[in-house]
C-alpha cells in the first residue's frame, strides 16, 4: 500500500493539487482530501469504460486493433472536406497541441468546451479587458468576495474552502465557524417552520419574498461573501447577503451597480426584482471593501445578453477599480478547459472556434464555433475527444452530429462514444497519464500518473499522433 | 391538464457532478438527470406530487420528467433540470451568433404527466438512430 500525496484532481476548474491517494496493487482504494465529484472520479474512474478500439460495422460497433482503428478514423478524417474536432477540455495541453496539428492537416475546425461555456466571456474579455489575478492572491487578500449566478457548491466544490470564504489567509481570516453556526440556526429553522406547517396545517414562517434590509454581518470589518443568483442555491445559503435576481436580468442589475458606484441616482423602485435602497448598501460594500472580487458563472453566458452581461460585469469591475481595488474571474468548467484555450491561443492566436478550411487560422465565433456549423448542418465528420457533446448539446446539433461519421476519444462509454463509428478507449488523464493543465486562474499546474492502464488504452496524445501520422501518409498517397 | 408557464434553468448540481464521475451509465447519473426541481407552490398549483412525472415542453421539443420539490424555495415560475441528455432535448440551440446555445432562462411551459414515461437513454439514442442515420 502507498499513499500519493500531492496529487492534483482531475474534474473541475478549480484544480485541486492537494489530493492524497491510497494505492493497492494498481488500484485506487482511499481518496482524501477530495469533494464529491473528485472522490467518485479517483474510486469510479474504471467502472463504465471501454477496454478496447471499436469501429462500426453494418451498424453495430465491434472491438478492432488500435491500427484498424487508426486507420478508419484517418480514412475519415482525410475523406471529410469540413470536419469538427471538438472537447479538449478533459485532457492534457501536451494532447491538445496535437489536435491543433491535426486539425490544420486535415484543414478543418477545432473548438473546445468554451464554446457552450465561457465562450461569451471570452469574447467580452477581448472587447473590453480584464483585471484578474490569481487565486492565491484572493485567498489571502479578498475582504470581499461575489458570486454572481455561480454555485460553486455544486460546480466547484472545493472553491470556498481552498481559494475564498473559508480559506486561512495570511490577512484575511476563515468565516469557518460562522458560517457552521448560521447553518445550524437555518437548520432549527427549517424544522421549527415544518414542525409548525404540520400541526397548523399551514404556511407558517415564510420567508419573505426580498429582505429589506442587510444582515448585521455585512457590516462587520470581516470577510463577506455576497451571492447573485436567480434561486437560492446552497452557495447562497453559505453567503452573508444573497441578491436574488429574476432570471434574464443580470444585465440590469449589472448597469445599476454601475451607475450607483458612479453616484448616480436610480429613478425606480426596484431593478431585476431588487430594491433600490438594497443596490445602493451593496454598492457602499462594493465601494468599502479593501480588495473584492467577483467571480461569474455560466448564468451571465447562458442567459439572454451572454457576452454583453459579461461586458456589463468587467466594466463594473473596472469602474469600481476608481474608488477600490477590484478584480474578476470567470469560473470555468472543467479541469483543463483554460488549458484548452491558452494552447490554441498560443499555436494559432485565437482561442476556439479556430478554422482552419482556407488553410490558415480563422475566429469567427458565431460561424466558426461548433454548434453553429452543426445547426446549419455544414460539418461532414468530426472527432470528439475527452467530452460528450450527444449528451450536452442541444438536440438539433446532437442529431447533425450523429449522422455523419464520428470518431470518439473517451476513456469512459457515454452517450457520444455509444453514437460513434470509430472508439479509442484513452488512458485518463491525471490517473493514468501525466499531463499539464491550466487552473481557472491561468496557473499551470502538472497532471500525475498514478496508476499504470490497461495495456490497451493509450495516452490521448499518442492517439493523436497516430492519426495524425496516418493522415499524413494517406495524403501523400492521395497526392 | 393545467399548463404554468415557467422560466426554464438548466446547470449542475453536486449529485448530477458526482454521477457523471461515476459513469455516464450508472444509475447514479440517471437518477440525477432525470429530475425537474419546481417551487413547491407552483406543484401544488399544477396538482403535481413529489416524484411523479411531468412534461416540460419549449419551442425546441419536450420532455417527461420527475418533479421534485427544490430545497431552497421561493423561486415561483422556474424551474431548474440538470445538465444531461433530457434537459439537452429541450434547449433553445439558437446562438445569437456568439457560439452559445442559450441553455439559461427558456420561456417553457410545465404540465403534469402522471402517466407519461421518463425515455431511457437508449430510447433518446435510439431516436437518433431512427431519424438521422442511413
Amino acid at each position: 500500500m502507498t499513499v500519493v500525496t500531492g496529487v492534483t484532481c482531475p474534474v473541475c476548474g478549480s484544480f485541486c493539487d492537494d489530493i492524497e491517494l491510497v494505492v493497492k496493487e494498481n488500484v485506487i482504494t482511499d481518496v482524501r482530501n477530495a469533494c464529491a465529484m473528485g472522490a467518485a472520479k479517483f474510486l469510479n474512474y474504471a467502472t463504465h469504460r471501454n477496454l478496447r478500439p471499436l469501429v462500426r460495422k453494418n451498424g453495430e460497433l465491434v472491438e478492432a486493433s488500435i491500427d484498424e482503428a487508426v486507420k478508419r478514423a484517418a480514412e475519415i478524417l482525410v475523406d471529410a472536406t469540413y470536419p469538427i474536432l471538438y472537447g479538449w477540455s478533459n485532457t492534457s495541453c501536451e494532447a491538445i497541441r496535437v489536435g491543433v496539428e491535426l486539425t490544420e492537416e486535415v484543414g478543418g475546425v477545432i473548438d473546445n468546451t468554451s464554446t457552450v461555456c465561457h465562450g461569451p466571456s471570452v469574447l467580452s474579455v477581448q472587447d473590453v479587458g480584464i483585471a484578474s489575478c490569481t487565486l492565491g492572491q484572493l485567498r489571502h487578500r479578498a475582504d470581499l468576495i461575489f458570486y454572481w449566478a455561480s454555485n460553486p457548491w455544486s460546480a466547484h466544490p472545493r472553491h470556498i474552502e481552498r481559494y475564498t470564504m473559508f480559506s486561512e489567509g495570511r490577512f484575511q481570516k476563515s468565516t469557518w465557524r460562522g458560517y457552521l453556526s448560521r447553518l445550524r440556526g437555518l437548520v432549527s429553522k427549517k424544522r421549527l417552520q415544518r414542525a409548525a406547517n404540520l400541526v397548523l396545517r399551514r404556511d407558517v414562517f415564510a420567508a419573505p419574498e426580498v429582505e429589506h434590509r442587510l444582515p448585521y454581518s455585512m457590516f462587520q470589518k470581516k470577510r463577506k461573501m455576497v451571492v447573485v443568483d436567480v434561486r437560492k442555491t446552497r452557495t447562497a445559503e453559505a453567503a452573508d447577503y444573497f441578491l436574488q435576481v429574476e432570471p434574464n436580468k443580470d444585465y440590469e442589475l449589472l448597469q445599476a451597480f454601475r451607475m450607483l458606484i458612479r453616484d448616480e441616482e436610480l429613478d425606480v423602485d426596484k431593478v431585476a426584482g431588487v430594491p433600490v435602497e438594497i443596490l445602493e448598501e451593496v454598492a457602499d460594500i462594493m465601494v468599502g471593501c479593501d480588495l473584492g472580487v467577483l467571480f461569474f458563472g455560466l448564468g451571465l453566458t447562458m442567459s439572454e445578453g451572454k457576452l454583453r452581461n459579461v461586458d456589463a460585469a468587467l466594466n463594473l469591475t473596472r469602474d469600481l477599480n476608481n474608488r477600490t481595488k477590484f478584480l474578476i474571474m470567470p469560473m470555468r468548467g472543467h479541469f483543463n478547459v483554460t488549458g484548452a484555450d491558452v494552447v490554441f491561443t498560443w499555436q494559432t492566436g485565437y482561442p476556439y472556434a479556430i478554422d482552419f478550411s482556407h488553410g490558415y487560422p480563422r475566429y469567427n465565433p458565431g460561424e466558426t464555433s461548433v454548434i453553429d456549423i452543426l445547426c446549419r448542418n455544414e460539418a461532414d465528420a468530426s472527432l470528439i475527444i475527452a467530452s460528450d457533446p450527444v449528451a450536452h448539446f442541444p438536440r438539433k446539433a446532437a442529431q447533425n452530429l450523429v449522422k455523419n461519421p464520428l470518431i470518439a476519444i473517451d476513456p469512459e462509454v457515454t452517450p457520444t462514444t455509444l453514437m460513434a463509428d470509430v472508439v479509442f478507449p484513452s488512458a485518463f488523464v491525471g490517473i493514468e497519464t501525466e499531463g499539464t493543465a491550466y487552473r481557472m486562474d491561468h496557473v499551470p499546474l502538472p497532471l500525475k500518473k498514478i496508476v499504470e492502464p490497461p495495456k490497451t488504452c493509450l495516452p490521448d496524445q499518442e492517439i493523436l499522433q497516430r492519426i495524425l501520422h496516418k493522415v499524413r501518409k494517406l495524403r501523400r498517397n492521395q497526392n | 391538464m393545467p399548463k404554468l408557464k415557467v422560466s426554464l434553468l438548466t446547470g449542475r448540481t453536486i449529485d448530477q457532478g458526482k454521477g457523471k464521475e461515476m459513469g455516464k451509465l450508472s444509475k447514479e447519473y440517471l437518477e440525477s438527470v432525470i429530475i425537474c426541481q419546481m417551487d413547491p407552490k407552483d406543484m401544488r398549483s399544477l396538482g403535481i406530487k413529489e416524484n411523479t412525472n411531468v412534461q416540460v415542453t419549449t419551442d425546441f421539443g419536450s420532455v417527461v420528467l420527475r418533479a421534485v420539490k427544490s430545497a431552497r424555495t421561493p423561486h415561483p415560475k422556474v424551474v431548474f433540470i440538470p445538465y444531461g441528455p433530457w434537459a439537452s432535448l429541450i434547449m433553445n440551440p439558437k446562438t445569437h451568433g456568439t457560439g452559445m446555445p442559450s441553455l439559461k432562462g427558456i420561456p417553457a411551459e410545465v404540465e403534469s404527466a402522471p402517466n407519461k414515461k421518463v425515455p431511457s437513454l437508449k430510447s433518446l439514442l435510439a431516436q437518433f438512430n431512427k431519424e438521422e442515420r442511413p
